[in-house]
Order: structure tokens, then sequence, then C-alpha cells
């Protein structure tokens, strides 16, 4: 018994041994390539041709192209946002959906450009941004550029409302902070002016008593109302939200929908919603993104996407999510788990946990193609219809 | 015996508020009022609210967390509140807890096989010989598998960790078992694997589920019978089917409506609630919901609405149905 224990042990120390050392191999690479994008980001004078682009459509405030968003980790490269093309036209409210690790916040974060660096780099792809004087890609554009879009032209607003806000700075303070930043001829006063009338757009009864309140003296939905004011601070033209309503209560989600929705009409913004609650996203959203593993499988007008699913994936989720006034004897439950993201498979991601795999299936990954005008589909099944 | 494994009468827990050098009593949050309900034998009791209103304190109550203000919770015909230490520690294996969040309740330093074993050794329910076994087939029931015993808790993900702990509390043959929030840091699809297994679970041994959450569809999917808890009090409590088809209080209404539902042709009729929920340390006076209700009354503001039966066990505490 103890013999065969000492054996096991030497094989266990030979494995960690030689994992050790893939490791450090694996870590010489990264940072070779991890040194190349870095010099890229650091260059100080970028001429603005370089960034400067034209949209394919004029109509779109966003257009990202085959996005490919990377993280080189000492265990493998994780491919996080792996060819991803969204396109949000103005005015209209685009809703990424998929299961948390499927790379729809890393998506948004690309579009800010805050991916987390160094081992988080943008490899490939473009994001064409519709800019007032004229269309820029984001991923060129250096960082002393995006600091005049991020917050002014494109914000974000963040999923935890406790933790997005500074605990130790009043309310009025970091909204003034915004604003003070991208107008910085601004008085003092037509700040705080400005301050007030946004805590009171979004719905903010006592504006002026919340204006010299500290975050922990508001609750969870107040404190995702500051932080919706704080993104609109500077008038954006684009709005993203990475899941707004999921640290919330539903009554109060209810109000928060309701207070994007009325916003959105009165700034004419665009909306990119970022959730994994398919409900939110039937209520507002006009176009859906399905992302599963770093990957579109699904992409459609929503009365198309929820009335018509056409992927297993898409259909495995709405049949899972138990409705009220349905009553089933069993939730249809997705078999399985997302792969490994650091060793994905060579076929199509969804196979293993697929119940109407075909023999196709075994062999390339499909791709994301037409089956109606406004419906596009990843997947062997449909392989015969449309491919327009 | 009764057909009843858990009887909750007018259960109170109030937390003290303390203020100034001496740390003296100022008042008191009541976190719960005075709450009953019953759970039956292998049925399931779903418990919804906003945060904040007291659900988490019921559970954690009921089962002697912590000191309870008033009330009795009786649990086979014994009065838990009122055992000696020696007695609650016999009786604790048959209640047991699942908590919300999977990443946080599970000791990172514990391999699989001891933080489900833990309490198996403790309370001595297996002999020492079959422990290992016991262990493993206890995560094959939660679908685990069972030669990752000796794995810690982040080599799992998410829905496996919640497996954990659901192997946890069943591997002590409970009767009760207090489920708060199971499913809420989950993802939609993992979501549906844990309801199937608690469900699956409850039809195989039997047992008996306080299930506490704020989804409605979740609790509509799982229960037997539903209880509406606003800050501190239940406002309404039916069976499911009752409760879903013909909901009562205007709290219920609010939060049926809230509810996005997963079709975009659907246009609701929303009712929107005002404002936040009131602070539990300083409750309203009168009907505790008046300052957020559309149907409020000039007696919603004085007088407490009675808690009372209209018909099919369903409970309502509102004025709107007095003269009923």
């Amino acid at each position: 018994m103890s013999g065969m224990t000492a054996e096991m042990k030497k094989i266990k120390k030979a494995e960690q041994k030689e994992a050790k050392l893939r490791m450090k191999q694996i870590s010489k690479e990264n940072n070779k390539i991890i040194k190349k994008f870095e010099k890229e980001k650091k260059r100080k004078k970028v001429d603005p041709s370089e960034y400067q682009t034209t949209m394919e459509n004029p109509d779109n405030i966003i257009e990202i192209d085959n996005l490919h968003t990377y993280f080189f980790t000492d265990m493998g490269t994780v491919k996080s946002v792996n060819g991803v093309s969204i396109e949000v036209p103005k005015g209209k409210t685009v809703a990424l959906v998929g299961e948390s690790g499927c790379g729809k916040s890393v998506t948004s974060l690309s579009v800010m450009k805050l991916v987390q660096g160094p081992t988080g780099q943008i490899v490939d792809g473009a994001i064409r941004y519709n800019r007032k004087g004229g269309a820029v890609d984001i991923v060129k554009t250096p960082i002393s550029e995006m600091q005049h879009i991020r917050g002014n032209e494109i914000a974000m607003i963040f999923q935890e409302p406790m933790t997005s806000l500074n605990p130790i700075f009043t309310i009025g303070y970091q909204i003034d902070e915004t604003i003070k930043l991208h107008r910085p001829d601004m008085k003092d006063e037509d700040i705080k002016k400005q301050t007030i009338e946004m805590l009171k757009l979004v719905g903010i009864a006592r504006a002026e008593g919340i204006y010299d309140c500290y975050p922990h003296e508001l609750s969870g939905g107040m404190r995702q109302r500051v932080m919706i004011a704080m993104s609109l601070s500077c008038d954006p033209q684009f709005i993203i939200a990475d899941e707004p309503t999921t640290a919330l209560d539903v009554t109060i989600q209810a109000q928060i929908l309701d207070l994007l929705r009325d916003i959105k009409q009165k700034i004419d913004a665009s909306i990119l919603l970022i959730t994994h609650d398919l409900g939110v996203v039937a209520e507002m959203a006009d176009y859906v993104v399905v992302m599963y593993a770093g990957k579109i499988v699904e992409q459609g007008t929503a009365h198309e996407v929820f009335l018509n699913p056409k992927h297993p994936y898409t259909m495995g989720l709405i049949k899972s999510k138990p409705a009220v006034g349905k009553v089933v004897d069993r939730l249809y439950s997705i078999p399985g788990a997302v792969p490994n993201p650091v060793s994905m498979p060579n076929y199509c991601f969804f196979k293993d946990r697929c119940d109407k795999c075909l023999a196709k299936c075994n062999g390339d990954i499909p791709e994301l193609r037409y089956i109606s005008e406004d419906h596009k589909v990843a997947c062997h099944l449909y392989d015969s219809k449309g491919g327009k | 015996m009764s057909e009843n494994i858990l009887e909750v009468k007018e259960l109170k827990k109030y937390f003290p508020i303390k203020a100034g050098v001496i740390q003296r009593v100022v008042g008191h949050v009541k976190a719960v009022d005075g709450i009953s309900f019953n759970i039956k034998k292998g049925s399931t009791f779903g418990l919804v609210g906003e945060s904040g209103c007291g659900k988490t304190t019921v559970g954690r109550t009921l089962l002697r967390l912590q000191e309870s203000s008033g009330g009795s919770v009786m649990f086979d015909d014994k009065d838990v509140f009122k055992l000696s230490n020696k007695q609650l520690r016999a009786i604790r294996p048959d209640m047991q807890l699942i908590f919300q969040d999977p990443y946080s309740s599970l000791s990172p330093r514990m391999p699989v096989g001891e933080i489900i074993g833990e309490g198996v050794r403790e309370h001595n329910i297996v002999p020492k010989e079959e422990y290992r076994s016991y262990i493993m087939s206890i995560m094959e029931k939660c679908g685990l598998q069972p030669h990752h015993i000796d794995r810690y808790p982040h080599e799992f993900s998410g829905g496996q960790r919640q497996r954990i702990c659901i192997a946890r509390a069943i591997a002590l043959k409970p009767k009760v078992i207090v489920c708060d929030e199971p499913v809420s840091a989950l993802d939609v699809s993992i979501q549906a694997q844990i309801i199937n297994l608690l469900k699956d679970l409850q039809e195989e041994f039997g047992y008996s589920y306080l299930f506490i959450s704020h989804d409605l569809s979740v609790v509509e999917h799982i229960s037997d019978e539903v209880g509406v808890m606003y800050l501190g009090n239940l406002v309404e409590k039916a069976p499911k089917e009752e409760l879903f088809k013909n909901p009562k209080h205007p709290y219920t209404k609010a939060l049926f409506s809230a509810i996005p539902v997963p079709d975009p042709t659907v246009k609701m009729n929303r009712i929107i609630l005002e404002g936040d929920i009131p602070s539990p340390a300083n409750p309203p006076s009168g009907c505790k919901f008046h300052t957020r209700c559309q149907h409020c009354m000039e007696i919603c503001k004085t007088v407490a609405p009675e808690y009372r039966d209209y018909g099919n066990e369903h409970f309502v505490a509102c004025h709107l149905y007095d003269n009923e």
C-alpha cells in the first residue's frame, strides 16, 4: 500500500515539474507577443490619418468588424473574443446575450479600449466608430485620443453599482469630475447645475440633497441611477450598459429599464446592452446577438431570434428559463458546461452539448451566415438553406 | 404526528441598533416581525421578496443559527427555540442550509470530500469504514464525478460548486433543507440544472424545502406554496396555483408585473413601484406598504391590516379586501 503511494507521489512530482516547465515556456513566448503590442500602444506621436477610417454604413454608430481579443496567460492563450462582428445602428438598442465567460464583457471593454493589459490585447479586427468629425478606428486610436472619447462620447454603465462608485467621495464630486474633465471651459457653478439636472433626469427626487451624499447612504437602485446619471453627464452618443440590472431586485430592475428606455428617447443615443437575462433583452432590444465561447452563434432582430430561434444553444437558453404562468414538469437544461477556454476544440464549440448533432459537426467550425434577411446563424443544421 | 414538518409561529427577529460610547440600544431593526407559515412533509415552501425584506433572516433564525426575538418553530413536535445545546446538536443534521453564493461558502483549503464529509463524521452518519464510499455515492447523486473527491473547490465551476453545497447538505440525511437563493448566482442554463437536481432529490428522498428567492419564475416552478414578504411581514400566502392565478395584494401584483417576459411581442402593462423599500429600523405606520402602494386609502396610513384567510388557504394582509 505504502509502496504504491510512494510510486504515485513520484509520478505526481514529475507531472508537476513538467507543467512548470511548460508554463515557463508559454510565458516566455507570451512576453514576446505582449511586448510587440505594448510598444505599438505606447507610441507617442500617431498621425490622425493612421486611425481615421470610413464607415461601411453611415447609419451605424459602431461597427465591430472581426474583432479578436486574446488573453495571453501562463496556461495558454484564451481567445475571449474570437472573430466577432456587430453593427449598432444609430438610435437602436443591440443586446449581447450569453453565459458568463462567453466574452460579452470583453467585447464591450474592447470598444472602450479598457481590456486589462498587458495580458489582454486586441489582436486583430477593427472597431469603427462614427465620430462627429469623421469615423475612427478605435483599435488604432492612441490612448490620448481615447481619453476624449471615453466617458464623453461613449459612456459605460457598469454592472456593480456597489463597487464602481468611489466610497470616499460624494456623489456630486464624482459626477462633477467627469464633466470637468471633458468640459474644461465650464464654470464650477454650471457644472454643479448640470450634475443636479442629470440626477433629476434619472429620477432622483431630492437631487440637491443626494449631491452631497456618499455612496453608502444610497440603496442599490439609487446607486445604479447615479451611475446612469454619471454616464449621461457628457451627452454620449453611444452607451454601453454592462449588465445594468443584474445586481438589482425585480421591482428596481423594472424602474431602471424604464428609465433607460426613456433616456434613450430623450437624448437619442444608441445602446449596447449586455446581459444574460433573456427577459430583459426581449423588452429592451431591437437586435439580439447571442454569443457562445467567444463567437457569435446567432444574430438577428429581437423578433426573429425570440420567436424563431435557430441555433440549438439559443433554443436551449430560451427553454431553460422558467416563465411565470407556464407550468412545466421539468426544466430543460443544456447538458455539460462551456469548454475549457485554453484548449478549444477544432470543431463546432457547442457540439459536445448539442442534442441535434450531425456527422458534419465534427468537421469545420460553422460560419455565421444569413438564413433570412435579418437573421444569421452559425450552425451546420442550416447549411443547405440560404447561404446568401 | 402532524402532516407538517415545520410549523413557524409569530417568528420575530429584532437586531438592536447601538449608539454612543457605552453602546446603548437606541432602537431595533425589525428584520422579521411576526411571520407564520407551515411546511408540509415533502413539499416546498417558497419565500419571495426584495432584498432587505428579511427572507434570509427567516431562514437563519428558524435554523437557530441566530437567536430569535420571539415566536416558536416546531420541528417534528419539538420547539427548536427551547432545545438545550445538546438536544439542538442532535437535530442539527435534520435541518440543513444551502447558501446563495457557491464561491464564498466553500472553504478553499479543504478538498471536496472533506467539505462534504465533515458533518458526516461529526454526526456519525455512517460507520467509519463506509465513510469514503458513502461520500462518493452522495457526490454521484448530485451529479459530481466521484473521482473528484480529492480536488479543491477552485477547480470547479459555479454550477459544480453549488452541487458540492447541495451534496454537503444532503450527506447528513436531512428532513428540511433551507435553500437561500441557491440559483441566483448562476447562469440560466446552469440554473435549470440545479433546479432539476433539487427536484429529483426531493422526489427520491422526500425532503422538504424552504426555498428563498427573489426570482418569482423560479419560485413558481419549484414551490407548492408561496409566501410573499415585505419589510419583515408576510403580506400574502397561498398555494402556488392560487397565488399565481389570483394575486390579491398590490405588492404581489407589482412584483408579478415587474418580471421581464422573454417574448418581444408581449408589451407589458407594468405597475412600476415608486421609490425604494423603506428602512426596517423605522417602518411606516399602518400598512408598511402604503408608501409605495397605488391603492393607498386613508385607513392604510394608520391601521395595520389584518392577515386573514380569504378561502382556498389564501392569506392576505390588505385593507382592500376588508369587506369580503
